[in-house]
């Protein structure tokens, strides 16, 4: 299958810390893959990368055969190629339900705002935020902020959309409402790059599972290989700290 | 000196009173919003982020230096010095003879804009980070970002700083009667020559100077509960007509939390 992103010998040190050691890491096209791992261990450094948020320190990123970190890239282009989901929504808090999902394709896509209004209802008739087109994000709980952060994301029509532990700042009765769209997602067909706590979802939804440990990838398979057999040492012992906890 | 006085001196005068108030409030808010519009575009350039290397990172070092030059400068001197220098200096200097409104206008705006463009970048500070990232992940450039997503923001977290320049504005444009701009101030000074009274004048003067800055502040107070908006999404609001039945429950729970 063809390779949508393809990562080699990606690094990011902040300071003197390395975040980011060696990276190579690919994500190919109809492709769910769930990154998890503890805290710091640099799962969410990659994701960020990935769409240079962070500027990784050395490296390459190849996007249709282009590495995008090369000084003549246009970044902002490359950038309305990958939808992002924060963990903290970040909805823009001056505009309204709708309009979050319009403004990006107005204003970079070039959409007109019929086109982009059309676009928009119809993401958010998927993540089942369509009555609330007039709402401000401030008027919205938690789950439901996340949906319209997903139907904005889904608005630029991505390639790959990426998740940035995006439950983590939900309230546990919230987490299923944005569990269950993105395992719609998924099952959709959408490539999906998520970094996750949530076990269950890694196990269920995804093709592949990446398990990061201290800045490198430690394992990566199939939900079963790496649920069931682990080969590391660390994976286990990582997967008993969650599970025990669960 | 009595209340007959105040009122005599009034219905005489009233014409250039108003004459100066009028005066007084087109400088100040003129004045006032090109300062803000400076305190914004300069905003806009002072969180440019710096390119790694080449002509723009230059570019953009020395732009941010003469802009910190700028605001120190007209933050550190006394506007009524500004108004003589720019006025009379510029005059005698190079032979400019500038209109005095247009030169009030001039000195009110660079001046408010230097104190405008440190509120902004406090207003800039303020907004989360997660804005800036979340429209930069969209694609936004720097100019998209701010335009779309941070400026409104930054406006409304604003608005009582700017009322408050705007306030400071009316009142000390008091200070360019040095220049001769028949503002309020300047009125109450010539009535007071031509009447020799000094209480009465001063007194109706400050009584308007007031009315305009307590009139002012309710006028943006105002606006800014406009801007806000209700704290709840009421569903009756919208004019979607196909409703869920999940959507109907919660309007009649916000109904029910009404009543």
């Amino acid at each position: 299958m063809e390779k949508v992103v393809d990562i080699q010998h990606l690094s990011k040190t902040f300071g003197t810390h390395e975040v980011l050691r060696d990276i190579d890491f690919s994500v190919k096209k109809g492709e769910v893959v769930t990154i998890i791992g503890s805290s710091g261990s640099g799962k969410s450094t990659l994701l960020r990368c990935i769409n240079l948020l962070e500027k990784p320190s050395s490296g390459q990123i190849i996007y249709n055969g282009e590495d995008i970190l090369d000084d003549e890239h246009d970044i902002y282009e490359y950038r309305t190629k990958l939808g992002m989901v924060f963990q903290q929504f970040n909805l823009f808090n001056n505009h309204d339900v709708l309009s979050n999902c319009t403004v990006g394709q107005i204003k970079v896509l070039k959409r007109s705002k019929e086109e982009a209004e059309k676009i928009a209802m119809k993401y958010l008739q998927v993540v089942g935020m369509d009555n609330y087109i007039n709402a401000k994000p401030r008027q919205l709980s938690g789950g439901q902020k996340q949906r319209v952060a997903i139907a904005r994301a889904l608005s630029m029509e991505p390639d790959v959309m990426l998740f940035d532990e995006p439950t983590s700042a939900l309230d546990p009765e919230m987490v299923g409402e944005v569990l269950k769209v993105m395992k719609d997602l998924a099952e959709s067909g959408l490539t999906m790059l998520v970094v996750t706590h949530e076990m269950g979802f890694a196990k269920e939804v995804s093709d592949r599972v990446v398990f990061m440990d201290q800045g490198v990838i430690a394992e990566e398979g199939t939900p079963e290989q790496i649920f069931n057999n682990p080969v590391q040492e660390r994976t286990r012992e990582f997967l008993k700290r969650i599970i025990n906890k669960e | 000196m009595s209340f007959d006085t105040i009122v005599s001196i009034f219905i005489k005068n009233w014409p250039m009173f108003l004459r100066g108030a009028g005066t007084t409030i087109l400088i100040s808010i003129i004045g006032t919003i090109i300062g803000l519009i400076i305190g914004l575009i300069i905003g806009i350039v002072r969180t440019i982020p710096l390119p790694n290397k080449g002509i723009k990172r230059i570019t953009l070092i020395v732009a941010n230096k003469i802009l910190s030059i700028y605001i120190e400068f007209f933050r550190g001197t006394p506007m009524i010095v500004q108004a003589m220098v720019i006025f009379y200096g510029t005059a005698q200097a190079f032979g400019i003879q500038m209109n005095r409104v247009f030169a009030a206008l001039l000195i009110v705006s660079i001046n408010t804009g230097a104190y405008m463009s440190e509120i902004v970048r406090g207003g800039i500070v303020s907004i989360d980070n997660g804005q800036f990232e979340a429209a930069q992940a969209i694609g936004m450039n720097h100019m998209q970002t701010m335009m779309n997503v941070i400026l409104p923001q930054v406006i409304r977290n604003i608005l009582p700083a700017t009322g408050n320049e705007f306030v400071i504005n009316v009142k000390d444009t008091s200070v360019l009667n040095v220049i001769s701009v028949t503002e309020l101030f300047f009125q109450t000074k010539s009535i007071a020559g031509a009447t020799f009274k000094f209480f009465e004048p001063y007194f109706i003067a400050s009584i308007i100077y007031l009315i305009m800055t307590i009139t002012i502040t309710r006028i943006l107070r105002y606006i800014e509960r406009k801007m806000d908006g209700p704290a709840d999404f009421i569903m009756a609001g919208n004019q979607m007509q196909v409703q869920s039945p999940d959507s109907i429950a919660y309007k009649s729970h916000t109904n029910n939390r009404k009543l």
